[in-house]
């Protein structure tokens, strides 16, 4: 079967849903969801019947070698669908009482899939380039989709404005490797690099404004700026999307640049991404302890969880990339909930921005607090929750890297970092809520918020097959 | 066979989880479940402590499952002389606990009843866990209910309380994290049990010695690090104060027994003198910190710190007893000792909780000075709390007599002065323990408050004469214990003499 079929479906159906929408009348819009989900779902069966399983690691490529199909692809092309099925569930709600329930939300994001579902499989260095650009420029617009709304607009201004800049950034490392190695395939840049040593200063430049652009898609200090802002102004339906979709894909990016493409610079990049990844959650962790603003407390944790991502990929060795993959999947879950949570608090008109919103909710709606609480402690990376076991093996990595003191100082921030989570379950449990409110989302809202609560419990007992999934995805 | 341990840490937590679905509209159908879920705990008990046999000390009750396979994690359970009786007391306290909370709380019943249930279980699991990791996953998932507990059924200072409980134990223990990865990327196993056999240089066991520490020395907790202990008893409900006293406490001791001694046995000589001097300063300077509190919840909580200075004192006088005579004689004793002090300080101290429980639903006040001539309007009451509170201060006959008196001994073969300054653990805690009840049980009646208080009733009665036959029943026939872990105290001292240097 042709190795792109899951991309040309997605690519197909992001202009169909865009078409349909113009003969549908207002009431029957409903039916842009259900072929959305259908793209994701189709998407995902054609995905899984062409991957060969675990023990095959063979690597296939189309397009000249531009494109690639191997496992660690296709388990975050699959997340993505998931986490994308998610986002569509909780967005649909919000779409709807803001009045916003238009093709517009769905074809972005589709595109957005698109290009992050080619820069997952990129191999080369324009192919990561196009997909980056695809799916950012479909997130900038996703972010400013509420044209009535001034903080969307301010959002979508800095979120381009930066996001442009550092895909210039991007752009300019790589045409230095192409200087240096005269070749745009990552496999053959590797292999440049092999044969003709990394003692090349334009090469190492190139590297560094390769390591700049990566660090700011993912948003790690001091490339970070724009997360808390964009985080805090878009409408909730984009600021769930672009937690979750373009932080897979961005993983896959340095992935594939960084190892793909650059293994035997390890020893540079590893220093610079260790600091960059120090530097974001000790900057993370302690900006969020400042918030008052869920949305923003939320992006300044996400800025420390990209810290940890990061930290993963310093040994250089298959487990600490599993343990990166499975800590940015985790990731995408958590704040799929998370966000998903704050639309569901969010009523008709009035939208979740203040911690206080949450106040006392465990007696409102004691199961939406528990879920929300379980989303939170696993955040937090508590035990027995899956945000425990993706910590303790990007520690685990970190420590087989010989780097004990960036192990404590993660491990001293993360108790750091506990703080704001606790407080957010202090305000759910321990305050009593100022009024009656009621929360009440449609059934499939409902079934979706507590499945995705209840995936951090049972991701976190029975996290023995995702890890070894995530771990074997990468040559040892 | 019956997967025996498996049951112990499941029943409670799912009985917690059926607690939690009975929802809120339904508090009698939850506390039913949540009773039915205990004592189904405590009858699995019955076969755990009829087929243990004592005469070993290998592993019993087995259980392994792979867990996380890519990592070498296992679901890996067992059980020795040193885990059974901390066994027994946990699931001792479960229905306890449910009954103490029967007509007490009102709010989110089946919330509080399936925080006590789930915390159970977590703790029989942190108790029989084999698997290094499979001990965290326990040792920390503990701390959502307790902290839920008390912040929601709390005092008024409760929201400070609870924060400060949970940073303070998570800060200790992610150091213990590091630790133990270290532990299995050096022993590419996650077993217990092979880190006991693991060679460690002594830089490599210092650090992981005081990363362990950071874990078990606040849990238990020692001094300086205890400040967390007395605002969470005082703002905790009762049968969060009892949980955290009667059990919580002892995982910190349980870790040093199953952890810091066997993994780092010369680091742990190196570093005794530390040990022993912070439990010194717990049994002396916490015991006057004792006396002088005003809120009988606090008095407790310190009066439960220092009592923990014995476990300490007891598990690391080992050493310099091997180095004073050559041999373990007498060191088998401050282990034992220190063992039988952590099950009878698990029932005193919850047995003192209750107390004040009994009190403080009444009057709503723990003020010592709120109190006055209690003797006269519950006379029962004064019954129960006066022998407590002797038992607290170490009477013969009780079994608070027991374990001080056997740390004490042999604390004598490693250095006079520690066994003097423990000593002086007798009369402090008489000191503080019956001035107490001099303030409040007996004397005249104080106020209208007090007179116009009601003796116990059938509940309360019920729970406080189970812990007086278990109080007095160990005081005066301890060997059911002792014997228990006899076989393990040995193997553990045979162990940590043997240096692990290469």
């Amino acid at each position: 079967m042709l190795l792109a079929a899951p991309e040309l479906l997605v690519l197909v159906m992001a202009c169909v849903v865009l078409c349909v929408d113009m003969y549908l009348r207002e009431e029957r819009r409903g039916i842009i969801h259900m072929l959305a989900m259908l793209t994701l779902v189709f998407a995902a069966i054609i995905t899984l019947r062409q991957d060969a399983g675990i023990p095959s690691k063979e690597i296939e490529t189309a397009f000249n070698g531009v494109f690639v199909r191997d496992y660690m692809g296709d388990l975050l092309k699959l997340f993505a669908y998931g986490t994308l099925a998610l986002v569509f569930t909780y967005s649909k709600y919000f779409l709807r009482n803001n009045g916003l329930f238009r093709a517009d939300f769905y074809t972005l994001s589709l595109f957005s899939l698109l290009g992050a579902m080619l820069l997952i499989s990129g191999n080369s260095l324009i192919m990561v380039y196009l997909g980056l650009e695809l799916t950012s420029l479909a997130s900038y617009a996703l972010v400013a989709f509420n044209r009535d709304s001034k903080d969307g607009s301010e959002a979508a201004m800095k979120y381009f404005v930066l996001g442009s800049m550092a895909s210039g950034l991007l752009l300019y490392g790589m045409s230095m490797i192409y200087g240096a190695t005269g070749t745009l395939a990552l496999p053959a840049v590797a292999e440049a690099l092999a044969t003709t040593g990394t003692d090349n200063l334009l090469l190492v430049f190139g590297m560094v404004f390769l390591v700049v652009g990566i660090a700011f898609k993912l948003g790690v200090a001091p490339f970070h700026m724009w997360v808390p802002d964009v985080y805090q102004g878009a409408p909730l339906a984009a600021t769930l999307f672009i937690s979750t979709v373009p932080k897979l894909a961005a993983f896959a990016m340095a992935y594939r640049l960084l190892v793909s493409g650059m293994a035997p610079l390890h020893g540079d990049w590893l220093q610079m991404l260790a600091v960059l990844a120090v530097a974001s959650i000790i900057v993370g962790n302690l900006a969020a302890i400042m918030q008052t603003n869920i949305r923003r407390m939320l992006a300044y944790s996400t800025i420390s969880h990209m810290g940890f991502v990061l930290l993963g990929m310093l040994p250089g060795t298959g487990a600490g990339y599993g343990a990166s993959l499975f800590y940015i999947i985790v990731y995408a879950l958590m704040s799929a909930a998370a966000f998903g949570m704050l639309i569901m608090l969010s009523g008709k008109g009035h939208s979740v921005q203040d911690l206080d919103d949450l106040k006392g909710l465990n007696r409102h709606n004691g199961w939406l607090a528990a879920v929300m609480a379980l989303v939170v402690f696993s955040m937090a990376g508590v035990p027995p929750l899956v945000g425990f076991f993706a910590k303790w093996l990007v520690i685990e990595a970190v420590l087989q890297a010989g780097l004990a003191w960036v192990a404590i100082v993660a491990v001293v921030f993360s108790v750091i970092g506990a703080y704001y989570y606790l407080r957010v379950v202090k305000i759910m449990y321990f305050d009593d809520a100022p009024s009656e409110v009621v929360h009440d989302g449609p059934v499939d809202f409902s079934a979706a918020i507590s499945f995705n609560g209840l995936l951090m419990l049972a991701l976190g007992l029975f996290s023995g097959g995702l890890i070894a999934v995530c771990v074997a995805s990468f040559p040892a | 066979m019956m997967p025996l341990l498996s049951l112990l840490i499941w029943v409670p937590i799912l009985g917690g989880v059926a607690t939690l679905a009975a929802g809120d509209s339904r508090p009698t159908m939850a506390k039913w479940i949540s009773l039915l879920a205990a004592l189904v705990t405590l009858v699995l008990c019955i076969p755990l402590y009829t087929g243990f046999d004592n005469t070993t000390a290998a592993m019993q009750f087995e259980e392994m499952r792979p867990w996380i396979s890519a990592f070498d994690v296992n679901y890996h359970l067992g059980v020795d002389g040193f885990s059974v009786p901390l066994i027994l007391l946990t699931a001792f306290f479960g229905p306890l606990v449910v009954i103490a909370g029967w007509e007490v709380i009102k709010d989110k019943v089946h919330q509080y009843m399936a925080a006590f249930l789930i915390m159970e279980g977590l703790m029989v699991g942190v108790f029989s866990a084999l698997d290094g990791l499979l001990f965290y996953v326990f040792f920390e998932a503990m701390l959502i209910p307790m902290f839920l507990v008390i912040g929601i059924w709390g005092g008024p200072n409760r929201v400070y309380a609870t924060i400060k409980f949970f940073l303070y134990t998570f800060l200790g223990s992610v150091f213990m994290l590091v630790g133990i990865i270290y532990l299995y990327l050096n022993a590419g196993s996650w077993a217990i049990t092979d880190w006991h056999a693991l060679p460690l240089t002594m830089v490599e066991q210092k650090w992981i010695f005081l990363g362990l520490l950071a874990a078990f020395a606040v849990k238990i907790p020692m001094w300086p690090v205890h400040t967390w202990l007395p605002d969470a008893h005082v703002e905790a409900p009762t049968g969060g104060s009892v949980i955290l006293a009667a059990i919580m406490l002892k995982i910190g001791g349980y870790g040093f027994i199953r952890f810091s001694l066997p993994i780092t046995p010369d680091a742990a000589a190196a570093l005794d003198w530390l040990m022993i001097a912070l439990s010194l300063v717990a049994i002396v300077y916490i015991g006057f910190v004792a006396l002088v509190q005003q809120d009988m919840k606090k008095l407790i909580a310190y009066s439960s710190i220092s009592h923990m200075g014995f476990v300490t004192l007891g598990l690391f006088i080992a050493f310099a007893i091997y180095r004073n005579s050559g041999g373990t004689q007498g060191a088998g004793l401050g282990v034992e000792g220190a063992m039988v002090q952590m099950v009878s300080h698990g029932f005193i101290s919850g047995a003192l909780f209750l107390c004040v429980g009994v009190l403080y639903d009444r009057v709503h006040s723990r003020e010592i000075s709120a109190y006055g001539g209690v003797a006269n309007t519950m006379p029962w009451f004064a019954f129960f709390a006066v022998l407590f509170l002797m038992a607290n201060s170490g009477l013969p006959g009780t079994s608070g007599f027991v374990g001080e008196f056997m740390v004490i001994l042999a604390s004598f073969r490693a250095n006079f002065w520690f066994a003097a300054l423990a000593g002086l653990t007798l009369i402090l805690g008489a000191a503080y323990s019956l001035w107490l009840v001099k303030r409040v049980i007996f004397g005249a009646v104080a106020n209208k408050d007090v007179a116009a208080l009601r003796d116990i009733n059938g509940r309360e009665a019920l729970v406080l004469t189970t812990l007086a036959i278990a109080v007095v029943g160990m005081g005066v026939w301890p060997f059911p214990v002792v014997d228990m872990m006899h076989a393990s105290v040995d193997q553990l001292l045979a162990h940590v003499i043997q240096s692990k240097l290469n």
